[in-house]
């Protein structure tokens, strides 16, 4: 019995130690220690939102790059995934989808953090969300809030509708039935469209959410890639999804004020410079009330925060956070991750604010 | 059709009285080309030449003419036995479509991005093309591997207990639990490992053993199912030859139990693996998440393979080309994996099978 | 199942009179097996004891609160939400097993009893491969390239056969319906169904079959008489794996099903219920306080159904046993 149980096990030792190397990409890094700037070393850990999980991608590569003794690790669970953990001191950080609540802020209730100090909320990833459809032969489709917020919620059922025809009359709109594609997911994407919808629109009649409401139909998808998907299997179809992942796709103009705007990351970034701050935060808090009706602003807009400490009790954690948001909301850092993610830089303006912000972070 | 039918049976019965009463062999061949060609023109005549509609309606008919044919030949017995057949060969024929179909997709589309840099690099500093899944592929090993030294051995000892000593209240008892067992949403298997760690490590501790955990809840109630019905049901003969000549009863049924029912235990576990290496929403929580390689299962996140493919689709970056196609290599690689094992597993049984087990 | 256990503790029972009349020398191989033997399946139900309470402890917050609080900060009223989504659970897994269990039994004939001999061992493992495929790729596969590709004939479905209520409503118009959905979870299932059925119908006593093959049966009549009612516990345990497979499935329903928080019977329409595994992997990741101890109160909700089919199918199993002529 012995005996036979000898070959196996040598061949599943055998497979493990051939795996078991260190990936080839990893072993050169430590030996360009000499070109980083700061000798910083350690794990930072971030959990949260997956809207800028490519984004984050690409900032933790650079940082990376730029310090190899430091490994950033963000796992993009999910805006409230990393708000639990970073109230419950699991992370450094945390991104998400929405800046944190009033009743949700306070000092004292972050582990990570000292008993004196609150949470920051500061935005850091700007990204338009883009109405994409697929309807044969049409092309350059024009919609209003209004009319958007009667498709998706289930009011207006065939691409001919006259509401429609009212807004692309050159367009040759078939008969064929509307099918509308929603989030089956809880998402901040689908939290700041409805919250769009709700305030642009005077038909929708419901509160931003996370979740889908409930009474209206719609065919639903998992995450931004299903909702792509979806609408680029199906057969007229509309979606909503962030902007960088629409590629190939036919993307709405969305009516704002007499003009229609396209979700250029210009357009978004315009948005959280003409949007006030939530009333009551704190100086370096940056929690914005999106102002949907901005001129010239594209108005379905997602903005996620990376939420920090304003003390943290390990030294070495607000040191590592400190240039790694710090990076991430640099003008270098924000051009960067456009460039692969999609996402819209933020504005000078926006920038200079959260820099003073994270200045202040003990 | 009866006419043509009962033809070759007058004729025949001169011939050879042994062959009387029964279809010529080439008769199923016939009537399947035949059905399927009356289908194709059937589909043409009502709009349209279609290729699926025409095998699945000429696989119909073919069962109802053949039906037919052999009920005013053989009579209502061997027509059954004929139906039954047919059944059964298209109940196979099925079943190798989406297997066909799933492995296609993903070979054409995992294949591009089959190359070294994909089996010796990490994802770590990784943006767009390039990278590889060497960190998810240590990871998922290392995480299998414990779930299955943790699953096996409990799973295995369970299933003899059950089969072998096991008869009143408590045995009952846990052949119901498992049953239940079997029904935990994997979610909530990692949602359990992940608050167990934090109970013994602090708050947000994610590790890979962590991840071994969360498999294992879901692997055990597979190996015991799947074990104890093969260990029931090896034939009593054996067991008492081998208590009359003294054997011990542990010894019993490590030499002469087990290895009788090894092949399909093997198989069992094998499919207990298969189960829990493809899981990713408990290890994305209870494992966590890096790019990076990490060689201590016992210490921060650990990366797996289908947390690695789901991640690669999910969430891409511009342009999403090199990440989808990370994502279909990772899942190629994946049930290539999985077939290693399986083959491995067979071989394994292999050695340890009595000679003239089964069939 | 009892009548298949009741084998082995006959010779238990023997053994025990033997020991009686001749007192027999008490081996420390033995008792150390069965301590380690017995002590696996009290782990196990120590096991399951420890997610239960976790269950329970994480879930009594969304159980006690005020449905008012849980509409504002949850996704609703506890039982308005769970049981749609308990049906969409249900549903799903029934439909999966009807188409999963008439096939994956007769691919276990094919390779057990239809196959020539030396293609039987290559088939089944060519059926495993499907076990080999995780279910992020079924549901990469499924959304992406079987419900684009099946929806023409769910629309022809609708069309044409829509008087039989399941197939009626509107269509969906991408595809990602119940059916596409309890399709893709039956080819999951399916190699669980197959291999284990396969095993236990190879087990099947030779001798039966050798006499019933002699006594002119034919080949299906020598397996429903021999084969089948000795297989009848090892296909019913199958079934329970496999349907426990279905109801716990989550990433490939959730990427493939359009589900909404419905009950709905019609299997062709753009809305779906839901199933409770899906719903908590798709809203888990955003979900915070409150909202987390609902949908682990859901998770609950799957437990417990997975404990009532499980009393049901054992209940099943039970009063037919009787007459059962399997060993």
């Amino acid at each position: 019995m012995k005996k036979k149980l000898v070959a196996p096990l040598a061949i599943m030792a055998a497979a493990t130690l051939a795996f078991s190397g260190c990936a080839a990409n990893e072993s050169g890094n430590s030996s360009s220690a000499g070109a980083s700037d700061a000798n910083l070393s350690g794990t930072l850990t971030g959990r949260g939102a997956s809207s800028m999980r490519a984004a984050q991608e690409k900032w933790v590569a650079d940082f990376q790059t730029k310090n190899p003794g430091v490994t950033v690790n963000y796992s993009p669970d999910g805006s409230g995934a990393g708000r639990e953990a970073f109230t419950a001191g699991a992370v450094q950080f945390a991104g998400s989808d929405r800046a944190l609540k009033d009743t949700e802020m306070g000092a004292g209730k972050f582990a990570r953090c000292t008993p004196e100090s609150n949470a920051l909320n500061l935005p850091v990833y700007i990204s338009p969300i883009a109405v994409i459809y697929n309807v044969q032969g049409v092309k350059d489709l024009k919609l209003d809030a209004d009319t958007l917020a009667g498709i998706f919620s289930g009011k207006i059922t065939k691409w001919n509708d006259p509401k429609i025809k009212a807004l692309n009359a050159s367009a040759n709109l078939p008969a064929t039935n509307i099918t509308a594609v929603h989030r089956s997911d809880d998402s901040g994407t689908t939290n700041n469209f409805t919250d769009y919808l709700g305030k642009a629109s005077t038909v929708w009649g419901q509160d931003a959410s996370d979740t889908w409401p409930k009474n209206f139909k719609g065919e639903a998808a998992k995450g931004t890639s299903g909702v792509v998907d979806a609408v680029k299997t199906g057969t007229g179809t509309i979606g909503y999804a962030d902007e960088s992942a629409t590629q190939g796709l036919d993307i709405a103009d969305l009516k704002v004020g007499n003009e229609f705007v396209k979700p250029t990351p210009e357009a978004a970034a315009k948005i959280v410079d003409g949007s006030e701050k939530v009333a009551g935060r704190a100086e370096h808090d940056w929690a914005l009330n999106l102002n949907r009706k901005a001129e010239g602003a594209y108005p379905a807009v997602l903005v996620s925060y990376a939420i920090v400490c304003e003390d943290y009790k390990d030294d070495k954690d607000a040191q590592l956070v400190k240039s790694y948001v710090g990076y991430i909301a640099s003008a270098d850092g924000q051009k960067s991750a456009s460039e692969s993610a999609g996402n819209a830089p933020l504005s000078d303006k926006m920038a200079e604010n959260i820099k003073a912000a994270i200045d202040s972070i003990k | 059709m009866s006419t043509t039918a009962t033809a070759p049976k007058s004729s025949r019965h001169e011939a050879s009285s042994l062959t009387a009463g029964q279809l010529p062999s080439w008769s199923t061949w016939v009537a399947l080309v035949a059905s399927i060609v009356v289908a194709a023109l059937l589909t043409v005549a009502f709009g349209g030449f279609n290729l699926v509609g025409a095998l699945a309606l000429g696989a119909l008919l073919f069962l109802v003419v053949m039906h037919v044919w052999s009920m005013s030949v053989e009579g209502g017995r061997k027509a059954v036995d004929r139906l039954a057949k047919h059944l059964v060969v298209a109940a196979f024929v099925i079943a190798l479509i989406p297997l066909v179909w799933v492995i296609w997709s993903t070979l054409t589309q995992g294949l591009p991005r089959m190359d070294v840099t994909f089996f010796t690099n990490s994802m770590r500093s990784v943006v767009g093309q390039g990278g590889g899944l060497a960190h998810a592929l240590t990871g998922t090993l290392w995480v299998t591997g414990i779930a299955t030294l943790i699953s096996v051995p409990i799973g295995l000892l369970t299933a003899v207990y059950l089969s072998e000593y096991g008869h009143g209240r408590l045995a009952r008892g846990i052949t119901f639990f498992v049953d239940v067992m079997t029904g935990i949403p994997s979610i909530v298997a990692g949602l359990f490992a992940y608050s167990l760690m934090t109970m013994l490590r602090g708050p947000g501790t994610q590790n890979g053993l962590a991840g071994a955990i969360a498999l294992s809840v879901l692997m055990i109630p597979v190996v015991v199912r799947s074990t104890e019905e093969l260990l029931r049901i090896v034939p009593n003969e054996l067991r008492e030859a081998s208590y009359a000549l003294g054997v011990p009863k542990w010894a019993t049924i490590m030499k002469v139990v087990i290895p009788t029912a090894i092949s399909g235990i093997v198989s069992g576990v094998i499919l207990a693996i298969a189960r829990i290496i493809g899981e990713t929403a408990p290890l994305m929580i209870a494992a966590g998440f890096t790019a990076s390689q990490n060689m201590n299962p016992l210490n921060n996140a650990m990366m797996t393979m289908p947390v690695f493919v789901y991640d690669q689709y999910a969430h891409p970056g511009v342009p999403v080309a090199p990440y989808h196609e990370r994502a279909w290599a990772g899942a190629l690689t994946l049930i290539l994996l999985v077939m290693a094992l399986n083959l491995l597993g067979r071989l394994i049984a292999r050695r340890f099978a009595p000679k003239t087990a089964g069939r | 199942m009892s009548h298949s256990s009741s084998s082995p503790s006959t010779t238990e029972r023997q053994e025990s009179s033997e020991n009686s009349l001749v007192p027999a020398k008490k081996r420390i191989g033995d008792s150390v097996f069965k301590g380690l033997s017995t002590g696996s399946g009290v782990l196990i139900l120590v096991v399951l004891a420890l997610v239960a309470l976790f269950l329970i402890m994480q879930a009594l917050p969304a159980l006690t609160t005020s449905p008012d609080l849980l509409m504002q900060q949850g996704y609703g009223p506890f039982w308005s939400w769970v049981i749609p989504i308990a049906f969409g659970t249900v549903y799903s897994s029934f439909l999966a097993l009807l188409f999963a269990v008439p096939v994956g039994m007769g691919i276990a004939l094919f390779i057990s009893h239809y196959a020539p001999r030396q293609l039987a061992q290559p088939l089944g493992y060519v059926i495993d491969l499907l076990a080999a495929v995780p279910s992020v790729v079924f549901g990469l596969w499924g959304a992406n390239a079987f419900a684009p590709s099946v929806n023409t004939a769910w629309i022809w479905l609708n069309r044409n056969m829509g008087w039989f209520p399941p197939f009626g409503g509107q269509a969906s118009g991408t595809g990602r319906t119940m059916l596409t959905a309890s399709l893709v979870l039956a080819v999951m299932i399916l190699p669980i169904i197959t291999s284990l059925c396969r095993e236990v119908f190879l087990q099947a006593p030779k001798l039966h079959e050798e006499a019933a093959l002699a006594l002119g049966a034919t080949r299906w009549e020598m397996i429903r008489m021999s084969v089948l009612p000795f297989a009848r516990a090892g296909i019913i345990s199958a079934v329970m794996l496999a349907l426990g497979r279905a109801l716990g499935e989550t990433m490939a329903v959730a990427m493939i099903l359009s589900g909404a928080n419905v009950i709905n019977w019609q299997v062709l329409t753009g809305t779906n219920s839901n199933t409770i595994a899906a719903t908590i992997a798709l809203n888990f990741p955003e979900a915070f306080g409150l909202r987390v101890n609902q949908l682990i109160a859901g998770g609950l909700v799957l437990f417990v159904i997975t404990l009532a089919v499980n009393m049901l199918a054992r209940w099943v199993v039970s009063r037919r046993a009787a007459f059962s002529g399997a060993n």
